[in-house]
């Protein structure tokens, strides 16, 4: 029973949130949001009276936010599943490592603490799988949405429209692959060997699981020790000999129970009789740890755009990207401390973004974090998804109008591209485009009105949207871009 | 030897047959009519395959030429079936020009319009390398002296035009030359382009000594340069003079556009002088093919078997004093269907004409951007496609998809179609918003459309349905 609660209800989780991070259409985000909201980081991250969700869960019935919302637990059970179903005796008792579990606890908390974003991205467990899941599986997602949008479009059917499929930053996406082979390899051998070994999350709520009110347990009377149990817990934390279950790894996932032919396992309350004292040694199995340290390469290679062509057109090279000296965080991320500080890289954003805005940052402390440029498109007036699914609260909730006057940045001119200058022809096309009227095109002689006309900021109304910079004629440098600021106004 | 006496045996009663057949279907008719289904594959071939002997003949009365009503032009050539040209470069499947050419000649068209300018520059070349597979006396074909780009405009790059016109189309006289599109850029162009350089009396001469048998202009614009040019007839000898005709320019040309001049006057001026007027546009562009569903379903009405393409070749063909009217045919199916429409031509009947204008009145009344898809526009230095983002607005406007206000029930859906079609259509990079404006395109546009301007309007409106407000 318990175990096919669990079951359905992790798959409705899992389901929910992978498709967060597979769509790009902004449709299930206004359903199914709130699947990242509980997620306990960024629950904490976001309003600490969020956390106590998960927190009281596991006060109540011990871990079973590993088995039923973590989308990363749930994700090594299907995993498990594959390699161990149909085996007699896959899995057996170990020790538990604790030296290795709360030294990362305790790193996780320091770079919680410090705002140190990329480190703390690297060990929480929703966001590994939403870079998992929005790195890998949302380009497969939009490959089967483009055969679909082809065949729509030749049946004349506007049901699907084809999207851009793109690499957005080469060091998240290798980091992405290690993480999947490392929870996937861990998973296939040994269960659930991330989630109580490495997991900050699973250990903080092992921690509290001690306390917790229901707990599965062994009744020593019916118990005939023969180890089917243990033989089939993908925790291997049933200790036959001591009819103990450590609380603290186990993830309530019930198939204990089910395994038992004698009826001697049983979730409920806890009982004082069966305290149970733990006997902390030495891991043995430090080869077991967790290869994180992957080198980056500082550059992020973008992926060719594809398009069909039709005769006489020309040639049209692609933008590169500026040197901004301060990076440009999206509207409702009030500054670049309050991103670093509540952002757990967890990429929800950077899928959900349908301008091709926004990106991994690559920098290191900010690995991961989003970060937007304008090469593909640029941050539209009437956009505002980033801030509607960010769960942590990096990106504030806004409003279409709350946007029209956020200061994220302003445009700066580069007088060396400008196209009237260079190519003597009309050009305008930044002034055209300004949301705010922030720029206006004068004589580039003050004193000829017949002299090409060129653009003038005025960076006090510039909101920083990167219209301008993205519809520049200027290739591949832009004649005007917009340089980040560190904390946004509003104007 | 058994086997031919097997076939001969075969014949002959097949031939016995026949005359049982045919003498049985007679004693029929006697009594009562002969069933329909008796030859049910005429009922498949007539209705999509065309006579080959039926081709209605128009006579040019300088040069006698017997020219078919159909002519054929050589602008939108048929291109590759793995995808259409990379960026910059225009291909031509030559084997597709070759099928289409045979089949035209074989079905009666003897007229070839080609220009120096057309399908990227090679239109000439795929055009000779066609015709040059038929004997000379077969066809007729005509090209141009060019105006497109200013740096052919000297005389010595003019001649050199000329000349390779005749290496291309591998001939040692072109049956019909034409200046090309005077009126564009008004008399300063046509002083600067044919007659300060004496290039037009040079060409005089060429006729003269039989290198070109017949000499005329193909006129866009401005129509100053067009009343100088008749004026001028006396001196000049136009054979022929090639106008944009349908029944949409007849009365409403400079509604749609103040710049342009109806084809009612343009045709008078000629048929007054008894020149020969070769039709071009007779479909607008491929528009008059394209009309509004419920414009479809009157001309359906009337004749549910013809094409609506046909009634504008109809209408192009009916006035007398046209010799022969253009088709760019790009595909087998309208040359087919165009061929049925002039072998032989059902002339427009008066009352036809008047259902005609009555359409070109609500054609005109709908506001659509009077692009042709010519591409003269094009490439556009900036990568915008031009005709692209006209011709998915013409479609919607037509198709009365345009989606208007925010508060009507279906502005969802058809904005939702309105944007994604332009995206499938047109790539991002390639759309309006990327019009700088600098206006390079405007002179080439044989239209006379504000290009720019027309595309900052759609710019906006496509903003408008982006940010999902009220239009």
């Amino acid at each position: 029973m318990l175990r096919k609660i669990r079951t359905t209800l992790a798959i409705v989780f899992f389901t929910g949130i992978t498709l967060l991070f597979l769509d790009f259409t902004g449709t299930i985000h206004r359903w199914l949001h709130w699947m990242a909201h509980i997620q306990l980081v960024p629950a904490l991250l976001f309003n600490a009276a969020l956390a106590l969700i998960p927190l009281l869960l596991t006060l109540m019935f011990g871990r079973i936010y590993c088995s039923v919302i973590c989308p990363l637990g749930v994700f090594q059970d299907a995993v498990a599943w594959l390699h161990n179903h149909g085996r007699k005796r896959p899995y057996s008792y170990s020790k538990a490592i604790s030296w290795l579990r709360y030294t990362i606890l305790g790193v996780m908390i320091v770079a919680f603490v410090a705002g140190i974003g990329s480190a703390v991205a690297m060990l929480e467990p929703y966001s590994a799988y939403g870079r998992i899941a929005s790195n890998l599986f949302q380009p497969l997602w939009q490959f089967g949405n483009n055969v679909l949008a082809n065949v729509a479009e030749r049946m004349d059917s506007y049901a699907f429209y084809t999207t851009d499929v793109w690499i957005k930053s080469m060091p998240t996406f290798i980091i992405a692959i290690a993480t999947l082979l490392t929870v996937v390899t861990l998973a296939w051998r040994s269960g659930r060997t991330y989630c109580n070994t490495i997991c900050p999350v699973g250990t903080l709520l092992g921690a509290i699981s001690r306390f917790s009110m229901m707990k599965i347990r062994i009744d020593t009377d019916k118990c005939r020790n023969c180890g089917s149990c243990a033989n089939n817990c993908k925790a291997s934390c049933i200790d036959v000999k001591n009819h103990a279950i450590d609380p603290t790894r186990c993830v309530v996932c019930g198939d204990c129970i089910g395994k038992c032919s004698f009826g001697a396992i049983s979730f409920g309350k806890a009982d004082s009789q069966e305290k149970k004292k733990e006997n902390d040694t030495k891991a043995r199995e430090s080869r077991r740890s967790f290869l994180l340290a992957t080198t980056l390469a500082a550059t992020s290679a973008m992926a060719q755009e594809k398009k069909k062509v039709d005769g006489g057109l020309a040639k049209i090279e692609n933008k590169a990207a500026p040197e901004r000296q301060t990076p440009l965080t999206p509207p409702g991320s009030l500054s670049a401390q309050h991103m670093a500080r509540h952002c757990t890289g967890c990429q929800l954003c950077v899928a959900a973004c349908p301008n091709r805005v926004l990106r991994p940052s690559t920098e290191l402390t900010k690995l991961m974090q989003p970060m937007m440029s304008y090469e593909h498109g640029y941050c539209r007036p009437e956009c505002t998804r980033c801030s509607n699914i960010c769960p942590t609260g990096a990106i504030r909730k806004i409003t279409p109008s709350d946007k029209s006057a956020i200061q994220i940045g302003h445009a700066v001119w580069i007088k060396k591209n400008c196209v009237p200058l260079t190519d003597h022809v009309e050009c305008g096309n930044c002034a055209r485009h300004c949301p705010t009227g922030a720029i206006e095109m004068v004589p580039s002689e003050p004193d000829n009105e017949q002299s090409p006309k060129i653009p003038v900021i005025n960076e006090t109304r510039c909101i920083g949207c990167g219209a301008c910079e993205n519809l520049c004629p200027a290739r591949p440098f832009p004649a005007i871009y917009v340089e980040g600021h560190e904390v946004h106004k509003t104007i | 030897m058994s086997d031919n006496e097997n076939n001969i045996s075969r014949r002959k009663f097949l031939k016995l047959f026949g005359i049982g057949t045919a003498a049985a279907a007679a004693t029929l008719t006697g009594c009562k009519k002969p069933k329909s289904n008796e030859f049910p594959n005429d009922d498949y071939t007539n209705q999509t395959e065309p006579p080959k002997d039926r081709m209605t003949y128009r006579v040019n009365p300088t040069t006698h030429d017997r020219v078919s009503l159909l002519g054929f032009g050589m602008m939108r050539l048929p291109e590759p079936d793995e995808g259409t040209a990379t960026e910059g470069n225009v291909k031509i499947d030559q084997e597709k020009v070759n099928r289409l050419v045979d089949y035209a000649i074989e079905h009666g068209v003897n007229y070839f319009d080609t220009s120096p300018a057309y399908s990227g520059g090679f239109s000439e070349r795929a055009t000779g390398t066609a015709l040059s597979r038929h004997p000379r006396k077969s066809y007729y074909v005509a090209t141009k002296l060019s105006n497109f780009n200013k740096e052919t405009w000297s005389r010595e790059e003019s001649i050199k035009m000329y000349r390779n016109s005749f290496k291309e189309l591998q001939t040692d006289y072109i049956d019909y030359y034409l200046l090309h599109a005077i009126g564009m850029g008004g008399m300063e162009a046509l002083n600067a382009r044919y007659i300060d350089n004496g290039m037009l009396d040079f060409l005089i001469e060429e006729r003269r000594a039989g290198r070109i048998r017949n000499l005329g202009f193909s006129y866009h614009g401005d129509i100053k340069v067009y009343d100088y040019l008749l004026s001028m007839h006396d001196k000049y000898k136009w054979d022929f003079v090639q106008i944009e005709l349908n029944y949409l320019d007849w009365e409403y040309a400079d509604e749609i556009n103040p710049r342009n001049t109806d084809a009612s006057y343009l045709y008078a001026e000629l048929k007054k002088r008894g020149i020969p007027a070769v039709i071009m546009e007779p479909l607008l562009g491929g528009r008059l093919a394209n009309v509004p569903q419920y414009i479809v379903t009157e001309m359906k009405k009337r004749i549910p078997e013809n094409s609506v393409a046909s009634w504008a070749f109809r209408y192009a063909g009916t006035p007398d004093g046209v010799l022969t009217v253009l088709s760019g045919m790009t595909y087998m199916e309208h040359l087919k269907d165009n061929l049925k429409t002039y072998s032989p031509l059902h002339t427009i009947t008066a009352d036809e004409d008047k259902f005609l204008q009555s359409i070109a009145e609500q054609l005109v009344n709908m506001e659509t951007i009077p692009c042709n898809d010519c591409k003269y526009c094009m490439p556009c230095p900036y990568g915008v496609d031009i005709p692209g983002i006209f011709v998915h607005y013409n479609k919607c406007k037509n198709e009365g998809r345009l989606p208007h206000n925010n508060k009507d029930k279906d502005y969802d859906r058809l904005r939702r179609e309105y944007l994604i079609g332009l995206d499938r259509s047109v790539p991002r990079l390639r759309q309006a918003a990327h019009c700088i404006g600098c206006g390079q395109c405007e002179p080439h546009c044989p239209q006379n459309i504000k290009i720019p301007h027309e595309l900052h309007i759609i710019d906006k409106y496509v903003e408008q349905l982006k940010k999902g407000g009220k239009i």
